[in-house]
């Protein structure tokens, strides 16, 4: 049978793939940030995974307001990047794992969500700044991908309860699925920041803490704020734990253990965080 | 237990959420900015900013807020910061710049203030 090895959380914001295409790795700004990562490029080239589940939010590059699924999972043999406007270098694709993405939307439908199925999709920095994080210096990412897009762009979003429920059933269909593929988990974006209006650059390290210290034993915490709730504690565009929060529901309840974890403030508008929970 | 629909929420300050009200509001503008995912858009709307905007039939307010570089203008029109993006890569403003804008602060100013949140979150 398959197995989950555990959650790879990160931040995604853009600025940090200009740093890497920049090789500024070392400077005095990003060390504290880059710093994050060793360890958790230990953990996966030790456990060597087969497929990454990733639960991100897309930014404008493959969804627009046209048609905006609450929640789309991806359904293709390969994802390519696009240019997204302002410069960020366009990543070599990405493999993706048809098979499991129709195992799991049967597991998602036949609890009684209605998803969107992509069996086309741009995937955007959301997933290709995690994979270069994760995986400095590869030809090809070492990695097939299921990539599941939660809507936290256009209100009314998704209720946090709703995306852990979404994460469990996701994590039930991982249970169940008959390979011998190593399957890690991965929630992309956060933690607090906000890029819009008067209050731009607002940052709440206490709620950023709140969220690190319960994902992993209590993930219930998390979800009693209401969308607009946690918009005021974490910014408009702090919403994205909402993508840690489906992650942290796929890893079911098997026993976890913190392998690594930073936080750092500010990496450009945003405090930025990076965790693995290992299955033990 | 009734749910709190989006438009019943309570007021965040200096805060706009992007619901269906602004969704429908800021269409035409934010279908502008996704168009600048394209480098050969991007381009058209360099040579002739004017005849971009008519294209995709901003409303005068979203026109005049284009043409003003007027960042919370932009926003009470409808545009949304993802979208907005796009448009200021084109000016050559990150999001720093934006947020500087936003605040009315010097780009150096929002950046310190930024900095300062480190002396109380400090690294894990």
């Amino acid at each position: 049978m398959s197995e989950v090895i555990g959650g790879y959380f990160t931040s995604h914001v853009p600025a940090i793939g200009g740093a890497i295409a920049k090789g500024l790795q070392e400077d005095p700004y990003w060390k504290p940030f880059f710093d994050g990562y060793p360890p958790i490029s230990e953990w996966l080239n030790e456990e060597k995974p087969d497929v990454a589940v990733v639960f991100y939010n897309d930014h404008g590059l493959n969804f627009f307001l046209d048609k905006m699924p609450t929640f789309a999972v991806g359904a293709a043999d390969e994802y390519q990047n696009a240019d997204e406007g302002w410069g960020l270098p366009v990543s070599k694709p990405f493999r993706g794992d048809g098979a499991l993405s129709w195992h799991i939307i049967e597991n998602l439908v036949s609890d009684e969500f209605d998803i969107t199925t992509c069996q086309k999709m741009l995937v955007d920095h959301a997933m290709t700044i995690p994979f270069q994080l994760a995986w400095p210096d590869r030809e090809a990412w070492p990695v097939k991908v299921v990539p599941i897009a939660i809507n936290t762009v256009q209100h009314p979003l998704p209720s946090a309860k709703r995306c852990l429920a979404l994460g469990r059933s996701v994590g039930r269909a991982l249970e169940s699925w008959n390979s011998n593929d190593k399957i890690v988990v991965i929630g992309t974006g956060g933690l607090s920041h906000q890029l819009d209006g008067e209050r731009a650059g607002f940052i709440n390290a206490d709620y950023d803490r709140f969220c690190l210290d319960h994902l992993m034993d209590d993930p219930e915490a998390l979800v009693g704020d209401s969308i607009a709730g946690i918009v005021e504690k974490a910014g408009t565009q702090g919403v994205e734990i909402l993508n840690w929060i489906a992650a942290r529901g796929a890893l079911g309840e098997r026993t976890l253990a913190k392998r690594a974890e930073n936080y750092h403030i500010p990496i450009s508008n945003t405090a930025a965080a990076s965790l693995v929970l290992e299955a033990v | 237990m009734s749910a709190t629909l989006t438009h019943e929420r309570q007021p965040i300050e200096g805060t706009t959420l992007f619901d269906g009200d602004m969704a429908q509001r800021g269409f035409a503008l934010n279908a502008m900015c996704y168009s600048f995912n394209d480098a050969e858009n991007r381009e058209e709307f360099r040579r002739d900013e004017d005849a971009y905007c008519r294209k995709y039939k901003l409303t005068p307010e979203q026109r005049k807020a284009v043409a003003d570089r007027d960042v919370l203008g932009l926003i009470a029109a409808g545009g949304n910061v993802y979208y907005l993006a796009k448009l200021a890569g084109i000016w050559g403003l990150n999001v720093q710049d934006l947020g500087a804008a936003q605040t009315g602060m010097s780009v150096d100013a929002f950046k310190a203030k930024l900095l300062s949140y480190n002396e109380y979150g400090g690294a894990a």
